[in-house]
């Protein structure tokens, strides 16, 4: 009898760690592993300022902003998505050869365990705002690929700052290589519409695209990466 | 007498205030180049920024003089607002007139001038 209550408490204690194990609190891993370098609620004043204060990207709209099986992914073995820092302009540094990043001020991205990341991923796709993005702004109508790869490349200059198919291109925007399994369409489709009515004062022009510039150049970015949306 | 001291106190003040306004360009300025002109302009301001190697056409050396000195500020300030297409140059310098004020372009173009060290052309 006694034997059988022993083995009773010890299958609760179990099943309690089980929980606890497996039921990370996704609120408390934003705030203990992520708050202190990301923004989880928006700022009160979005300046220029804060641009140059700012360690790491907003995070506030993630939910709006990522694909949730990229997230809990990453999070377990993150790899570097900007090429040049963040932001790039305080890691780089002229030489001989033309300016060039500072690599020792280049941190590595914590790297979470698998209940972590899941945990981090809900909480993080919970965080959809109002107005970030556009939504239905990516009509996935079949767009060009080919006109889209063109319009990266050459006609609207994309690839001068962000590297894209092969990781070939610039270096001061993140890098856009697997950006079809990292970010939502009408993210990447708002984004290019007007990057600063998402990130205020960010350093990515805002051209006066039209929709059919929005539609293929998200055509082309959603397929980069070997996600097809 | 009286009208011809408030004279040349007016002028003297005129002269005080432009010399303000010729003033080194105030930090904001130079945080606006070094936040959106550097990626490509370089930190030196010579054409050599960190996206360089992605570029087919080299972009502009803020610091020649002669290059910079043949451009009128209006050329300039158009260039900048919207983009190299605008003043017949490559669509890789994109428009910033969405992003930056005209203000802060006008600004700009003063700045140019201090790292060019030359007027503009005539």
């Amino acid at each position: 009898m006694m034997r059988i209550v022993l083995t009773s408490l010890l299958g609760a204690g179990m099943l309690v760690l089980g929980h606890a194990a497996a039921g990370a609190d996704g609120a408390d891993v934003l705030k203990s592993q992520c708050s202190a370098c990301h923004a989880l609620t928006p700022p009160a004043e979005a300046t220029l300022d804060r641009l140059w204060e700012r360690k790491a990207p907003d995070l506030y709209y993630a939910g709006v902003k990522f694909n949730r099986d990229w997230l809990v992914g990453w999070l377990q073995a993150p790899t570097r998505i900007r090429p040049a820092g963040y932001p790039y302009f305080k890691d780089v540094v002229p030489t001989d050869k033309g300016d060039d990043v500072d690599a020792a001020k280049l941190g590595d991205h914590p790297r979470l365990s698998a209940s972590d990341a899941g945990a981090a991923a809900d909480a993080l796709m919970a965080l959809k705002p109002d107005g970030v993005v556009e939504a239905g702004l990516y009509k996935n109508e079949a767009p060009n690929l080919r006109m889209g790869e063109m319009a990266f490349v050459k006609l609207r200059g994309c690839s001068a700052c962000h590297a894209g198919k092969n990781g070939e291109g610039g270096r001061s925007g993140p890098a856009l290589t697997d950006a079809g399994k990292r970010l939502q369409p009408d993210f990447i489709a708002s984004y290019i519409k007007q990057p600063q009515k998402i990130d205020p004062h960010v350093w990515m022009p805002a051209s006066k695209v039209t929709d059919q510039d929005i539609q293929r150049l998200t055509g082309y970015i959603v397929q980069l990466g070997g996600e097809k949306k | 007498m009286r009208n011809g001291i408030l004279a040349l106190g007016a002028i003297l003040a005129g002269t005080l205030a432009f010399s303000a306004h010729a003033d080194a360009a105030s930090e904001h300025t130079v945080k606006v180049y070094n936040t959106y002109c550097v990626q490509c302009h370089g930190v030196k301001r010579n054409g050599s920024g960190i996206n360089v190697p992605a570029l087919s056409v080299k972009p502009r050396d803020h610091t020649d003089a002669k290059g910079m000195g043949d451009l009128p500020d209006t050329e300039i300030f158009s260039a900048i607002k919207e983009g190299g297409l605008a003043v017949n140059k490559s669509a890789l310098m994109p428009a910033w007139g969405e992003v930056l004020s005209d203000a802060d372009i006008t600004d700009l173009v003063r700045y140019l001038r201090e790292v060019c060290k030359c007027g503009p052309s005539k």
